[in-house]
């Protein structure tokens, strides 16, 4: 066993390798290494803004980039004219909505999990939320076709649109053919998928307040629920509010359930319970089979935007985690 | 039946093979690329099995079923030996090419699709009659209801319900769109001047189902809609799909048949034709090609690095328009009628590398062999 003044440690440190230039070359290469290997990723990210805008570039310049942003025509037959309001109207709705709805469950669930289950139900509920995270979005867009869809067009679009026909006509046009495939049903479906992520991110921030912080909450006397509402939450109120932006950025891009679900309208005005489309949705829709290079191009301006949308969203995201977080103890 | 054709086919390539190994350094292997449409691909797939057993697996197609755009993409920028695509080349891209490479690009058909308008109506199975204006009504959103005079008029024998119309449409850009438009544009000028044909378009009303399954299975989930798949899908999901009236006044069943029948006209030298709402008198008006693209002077692409790939491209491509046809309708296409195999033949006489005519040599040697 060794010790600290045991002579074989001593032996074994003056055993390294012999020269110093081997050494200062072993921290030269492995600083190198991980120099580059860092580098990467933030050329990995400009290389991917610079080829997005690169190949849309052609539908930027014609249409300018705020005429491209405002056109609500999208038509890749006859005037050859393409602008991104509707699926930026879209994605941004749809992904606002599902936040909306997803946010308040999520803290609920999460909390329930970290203060009030016994440890062997709250590993239950976290491995359930981590499986709803790991279904391919394509099964749950299936799955919302075959089972969710029919369901939610008899049992809540169908009532409500009778409703509205026989009391308030004045809504109908807003609330749009209930179908079944629309706005909202892709919205609910970006929430359920959404939910995991809330969940985890409102977890991590609960779990990182400071025993100290709970524990005095206690000593003055304050019940479970004052803990949790005047101790814990606004201290995990950065890490919340982070986590749900995050959520956001999530929605934004999630594209293949909501291609399969929204019913791929590009044009507008979209209606809650009628067809609509989102820029994922309408990129992985037409890229495959676009044939002119302009109807390309519009496509890949499009990317370009969910790029620097998404850009944003995760600025944000990091603003909102720092600025609401809670140092030494005080709130900022 | 067809297992006698095939063990034919077999005994007949096998011994041509014998006959020439001597001459084409037969036992070397090579590997044809080709990208493009997805259309095709299960047609192309199979062709390829076929194809590399009868060649003893001496040559093999690798075929990426892209989609269109990207297989005429890859075409251009030669990474391919041939393209695939189910719109044909623009005369933009034809005369570009024409510059670069000083040979046309040949758009050769390779296999048809047809498009059927499919239904859920409670009650009422295959058979509805629709003609060309009723359904461009139906798709602008003008007819809403399926006890419309317009529908009745056509089908006299059926009561039809007081049931809403539910317009569903492909999301995804696809050749099937490209024929179904392109029908609608032909046979109504509202259609052609607001609307036009493509891959994808810009639709008044309705909803977007994303590939032929999404259209299926928001047509079967919704009572009273209407959508459009390729024939083969809606036999293999039981779905009800109508008849459509054609040019010529008669009442067309949809049928693999029927479909190659309405391609069997007068075609245009280089094939670069829609031919919905064909003149033919017995053809389904809503089918259009597939085509295979490839180009004139074989040498000139630089994904073909010799002569001799050159030469068992062509000899693949004389098989697949020919024997190669009869995988057509077990998996769900229509065979080329032979208007179209007479065009592609003069095409491929044309074929050239570095300006001898390659094409020509090889069906000469072919035709010697396959005793057809």
């Amino acid at each position: 066993m060794k010790t600290e003044n045991d002579p074989n440690l001593t032996r074994d440190l003056l055993r390294r390798p012999p020269t110093a230039i081997y050494r200062w070359l072993g921290d030269r290469i492995f600083s190198i290494l991980v120099v580059v290997l860092g580098m990467t990723i933030i050329f990995l990210a400009l290389g991917m803004a610079l080829v997005l805008y690169g190949e849309g570039a052609q539908a930027l310049q014609l249409f300018g980039f705020f005429g491209f942003t405002r056109g609500t025509t999208w038509d890749p037959a006859v005037q050859l004219v393409f602008g991104a309001l509707p699926f930026l109207f879209g994605t941004l709705t749809t992904s606002f909505s599902a936040l909306l709805i997803a946010l308040f469950p999520a803290i609920g669930v999460a909390i329930f999990s970290a203060e009030y289950a016994p440890r062997w139900l709250a590993a239950i509920i976290d491995n359930l939320v981590q499986l709803i995270a790991a279904i391919p979005s394509v099964v749950i867009g299936i799955w919302g076709i075959f089972v969710l869809a029919p369901w939610l067009r008899d049992s809540l679009y169908l009532p409500v649109f009778y409703w509205a026909e026989a009391s308030s006509p004045w809504l109908l046009p807003i609330l749009g053919n209930p179908m079944g495939y629309g706005m909202a049903t892709a919205t609910i479906v970006l929430s359920l998928m959404i939910v995991p992520y809330t969940t985890a991110l409102t977890k991590e921030a609960i779990r990182s307040v400071p025993v100290a912080q709970r524990e005095a909450s206690h000593a003055l006397g304050a019940t479970r629920w004052e803990v949790i509402r005047m101790a814990v939450l606004p201290y995990a109120r950065g890490g919340i509010l982070g986590g749900a932006v995050l959520s956001l950025g999530r929605a934004l891009g999630e594209t293949m359930a909501v291609a399969m679900l929204i019913g791929n309208k590009n044009t507008l005005p979209f209606s809650i319970f009628g067809a609509g489309a989102t820029m994922p949705s309408v990129i992985v829709n037409e890229f495959r089979e676009a044939v002119g290079n302009l109807h390309l191009s519009s496509l890949m301006a499009i990317g370009f935007i969910l790029f620097i949308i998404a850009l944003i969203v995760n600025m944000l995201a990091a603003y909102i985690t720092r600025k609401f977080s809670i140092r030494g103890g005080q709130l900022v | 039946m067809s297992v006698i054709l095939l063990s034919f086919l077999v005994f007949s390539c096998g011994s041509r093979d014998d006959d020439t190994s001597g001459k084409h350094q037969n036992g070397q292997q090579v590997d044809l690329l080709g990208a493009g449409a997805t259309f095709p691909a299960p047609l192309i797939t199979a062709m390829a099995d076929e194809y590399r057993d009868l060649t003893n697996n001496r040559v093999t197609l690798n075929y990426q079923s892209i989609g269109s755009g990207g297989g005429i993409r890859q075409f251009i920028e030669q990474t391919v030996m041939f393209g695939m695509s189910e719109a044909f080349l623009s005369d933009e891209v034809m005369n570009n090419i024409q510059q670069s490479t000083g040979g046309r690009a040949f758009n050769m058909p390779i296999t048809l699709a047809d498009v059927v308008p499919t239904y859920n109506i409670p009650g009422i199975n295959s058979g509805l009659v629709f003609d060309g204006p009723l359904l461009a009504d139906i798709y602008f959103g003008d007819i809403t209801h399926w006890n419309d005079p317009k529908i009745a008029e056509l089908n006299p024998e059926i009561s039809l319900p007081n049931l809403l119309i539910t317009v569903v449409h492909r999301s995804d850009g696809s050749g099937t769109t490209n024929v179904w438009t392109s029908y609608l544009s032909r046979v109504s000028d509202r259609w052609r001047e607001q609307v036009g044909y493509a891959t994808s378009v810009n639709w008044p009303a309705g909803i977007g189902g994303n590939g032929n399954e999404g259209v299926a299975g928001a047509v079967q989930n919704t009572i009273g809609a209407i959508g459009y798949n390729s024939l083969a899908y809606a036999f293999l999901n039981n779905m009800s799909y109508g008849s459509v009236v054609n040019a010529a006044g008669n009442v067309i069943r949809p049928s693999f048949a029927a479909t190659s029948e309405a391609a069997n006209i007068d075609l245009p030298e280089d094939t670069r034709i829609l031919f919905t709402n064909t003149p033919a008198e017995y053809g389904y008006p809503i089918a259009g090609f597939a085509w295979m693209l490839i180009y004139e002077n074989l040498n000139a692409n630089n994904a073909i690095s010799n002569r001799r790939i050159a030469e068992e491209l062509i000899r693949f491509l004389i098989w697949s328009i020919t024997d190669g046809q009869t995988l057509s309708e077990s998996l769900g296409f229509a065979r080329l009628p032979q208007a179209a195999v007479n065009r592609n033949m003069d095409m491929i006489r044309q074929l050239k590398w570095d300006g001898e005519l390659i094409g020509q040599q090889v069906l000469a040697e072919t035709s010697i062999g396959v005793s057809n």
